[in-house]
């Protein structure tokens, strides 16, 4: 799966106000798009490779993340919103389906409930964004060494593996790639997750799809719930099975195809 | 002021780790109010998560009192400053607000410079608070402050205050250069940083040295922290738990950014701490400070390293320069009980001990060959009892210090040392009645 090499996808960068944006593109059909989680995409991945079976998928870089302009700069959740907006319209996804997932899914949902309009779809793939003390969100970041794919996904070797330094490439660039991707995931969401955004999920036209990994060890569950009484009449939840935080890495064809299923209805 | 200056240190700690040293010092000050023996198998950590039931506040009370009272003692003993530190959520340093302590050791103190090595300006929003505070500090002390600035170990700052790792650095410097601006703007002004905006900032008092006091900057061995010193001749204070063997790779650093500069190799612009213990014989020293070296590395430094590395406390740089994490690596050995042997923190420098003769030539030659021209000493450590601290604060002062204050004396300025700015201006007033009175006599 994680191992195997796949055609490559359709790379090209778009320069925005907020830098100059990876995009990658692949399949036809209709455009989904898709923001990453805290590790954004070092590498294509076999959600992605699954879903372009169906769709045209166009994942933009966000800043920080590989591939993405530098998110230094971006200091007020503002900085950020413009940035995914950004992306977004770099991406041509100007009233395409929008998935996200876990800081990603955050910035998805953000896109979805300012600019309304723009998004036909939503699905939010355990995203960030809530605190809720009785239930509360792990400090993904204070984890012991070597111990961050394990919280992130029940299948933390082939996580690592993934995200391991491909041959041919300067491993102390990929690592300084790595870590900006925390750096940012951290600038996002530190300390709590929570960034109000329960406030704003209200103001989403786009029919939304909460999907989340019966095993998130990051954010529990019962997030799920939680979006679906936030988020406007008609939003549906389901629970992935076998999946940890990281949902799309761990179960590729289940996410995919519930996905398909509701984008398609 | 005398070179060669020397300190003693209660409860350094936490600042600047940054990279190198780790989890970082304490000092006199690590108190565990309540100190179960199976403390490391039933608790996760000294810091962060410490449970606060472990805090008794009657022991509190006692240890606040004995702690101050052995720094005064230090004072009176010979030694040239008197340090505290800053830390947060931490069960061996019990100052997170060290300008509380170094308020009272300006009052019960005559002649000792008083380091307060942090205020961590990063965690204080306005840091006119900061400001305000050293310069109460300054006046209140007659000129004798040295205003340390660390940007705080991961636990203390990410963790036990909540700051974003990814901005935690930027604010740190904005801090610093707000504090500076406070001090030297002779107006009101408007700062409108990054990360602080403020219409009037007017701190007021003002401090006593001119154009400020000493600025040491507490830290580890990060590449932007010895640029940070050497950019603005600061004062380079490298912390470690881990004694002289440690400091040299960091200290080295910074005078290898400091020749990068074309900056004097001035020593008085370097610190670094020491953990000492002497004796009369090296068995005595054996015998009387085991013990506390042993609660200090394997309960004190109970750590947990989950809380070492947050997302972009690390810089860029440093990591590119391999430098590594030593808060983590500190944080990870202290799990693995490699210090079992305590004969291997005193083989190792972690600790040095030995009559007076054998550590002062053991201080001199480290020095020396570091260039480092201000020693800051923990005298307490552990477990140590007050009468045991004064033993070995008495030992240093009367047979230790004359070997070594000497250093570099010669040779060097040290322009980094308060200004003792109102005991001159009495020696000076002095000076002007007694010729007043001689003329008036002739």
């Amino acid at each position: 799966m994680s191992g195997k090499d796949f055609k490559a996808a359709k790379e090209y960068f778009v320069d925005t106000p907020s830098g100059r944006v990876r995009i990658w593109e692949k399949g036809r059909g209709k455009r989904i798009g898709f923001f990453a989680g805290v590790t954004g995409l070092p590498k294509w991945t076999a959600f992605l490779e699954e879903l372009s079976k169906s769709f045209c998928v166009v994942a933009p870089s966000l800043p920080g993340f590989p591939g993405g302009p530098s998110s230094e700069h971006l200091d007020a959740p503002l900085d950020w919103l413009l940035a995914a907006g950004d992306a977004f319209d770099a991406a041509g996804l100007e009233g395409c389906d929008l998935v996200g997932e876990s800081v990603g899914g955050a910035l998805a949902a953000e896109v979805a409930a300012i600019w309304p309009s723009s998004v036909r779809r939503l699905v939010l793939m355990a995203p960030f964004g809530m605190f809720d003390e009785s239930d509360p969100v792990a400090d993904v970041f204070a984890q012991m060494p070597g111990r961050m794919n394990a919280a992130l996904s029940e299948k933390p070797d082939e996580l690592s593996q993934w995200l391991a330094c491909p041959q041919g490439v300067d491993a102390g660039d990929w690592e300084i790639m790595t870590l900006r991707a925390h750096v940012a995931s951290a600038a996002m969401v530190w300390p709590l997750g929570d960034t109000r955004l329960a406030r704003r999920l209200p103001r989403i036209a786009a029919k939304t799809f909460v999907l989340w990994g019966d095993k998130d060890r990051v954010i529990p569950p019962s997030y799920a719930k939680r979006f679906v009484a936030a988020l406007p009449k008609g939003a549906k939840a389901q629970l992935i099975k076998g999946a940890g935080h990281l949902a799309a890495f761990d179960q590729p064809q289940r996410c995919a195809q519930a996905i398909a299923k509701f984008l398609k209805a | 002021m005398k070179t060669g200056d020397t300190v003693v240190v209660i409860g350094v700690g936490g600042i600047g780790t940054g990279a190198v040293q780790g989890a970082r010092i304490n000092g006199a000050a690590q108190i565990i109010a309540v100190d179960p023996v199976d403390f490391k198998q039933k608790h996760n950590s000294v810091w962060v998560d410490i449970d606060p039931k472990l805090f008794d506040p009657a022991q509190g009370h006692r240890l606040y009192h004995e702690y101050i009272d052995e720094l005064v003692y230090a004072s009176q003993a010979g030694f040239d400053g008197i340090c505290v530190n800053e830390h947060h959520a931490n069960a061996y340093g019990l100052m997170p607000s060290p300008n509380l302590i170094a308020s009272t050791l300006a009052r019960e103190t005559t002649d000792a410079a008083i380091c307060v090595m942090g205020n961590s300006v990063a965690l204080y929003n306005p840091p006119t608070r900061v400001a305000e505070e050293m310069a109460m500090l300054d006046c209140m002390s007659g000129g004798r402050l040295i205003a340390g600035f660390p940007v705080g170990t991961p636990m203390d700052t990410c963790y036990a205050y909540g700051q974003n790792p990814s901005n935690l650095r930027e604010r740190y410097y904005e801090g610093i250069e707000f504090v500076m601006r406070a001090w030297h703007e002779d107006k009101p002004f408007a700062f409108n940083g990054r990360y602080n905006q403020q219409r009037y900032v007017n701190c007021w008092p003002r401090p006593m040295q001119k154009p400020n006091p000493p600025v040491w900057i507490p830290g580890g061995g990060s590449v932007e922290t010895w640029d940070l010193c050497a950019k603005n001749s600061f004062v380079y204070a490298n912390l470690s738990y881990f004694g002289h063997n440690a400091s040299r790779t960091a200290i080295k650093g910074f005078w290898d950014q400091m020749k990068a500069r074309k900056r004097d190799p001035n020593p008085f612009q370097a610190a670094f701490l020491q953990f000492v213990g002497v004796a009369e014989s090296r068995k005595e020293a054996l015998d009387l400070y085991s013990e506390a070296a042993d609660y200090f590395y394997n309960r004190c430094l109970h750590t947990d390293p989950s809380y070492a590395n947050p997302p972009g406390y690390t810089t860029e740089a440093t990591v590119r320069a391999r430098i590594g994490s030593q808060v983590l690596q500190a944080a990870e050995s202290s799990r693995r009980q490699i210090r079992n042997d305590t004969s291997n923190i005193f083989d190792a420098g972690h600790v040095v001990i030995g009559t007076p003769d054998e550590v002062a030539e053991k201080l001199r030659n480290v020095c020396k060959e570091m260039n480092v021209g201000h020693l800051m000493l923990l005298l307490h450590f552990g477990n140590m009892s007050a009468q045991l601290t004064r033993y070995n604060t008495d030992l240093f002062a009367k047979k230790v210090l004359p070997q070594i204050r000497d250093l570099f004396e010669n040779e060097w300025e040290d322009k980094w040392w308060p200004q003792f700015t109102a005991a001159k201006a009495n020696q000076s007033a002095a000076a002007r009645g007694a010729a007043m009175h001689k003329a008036a006599a002739e």
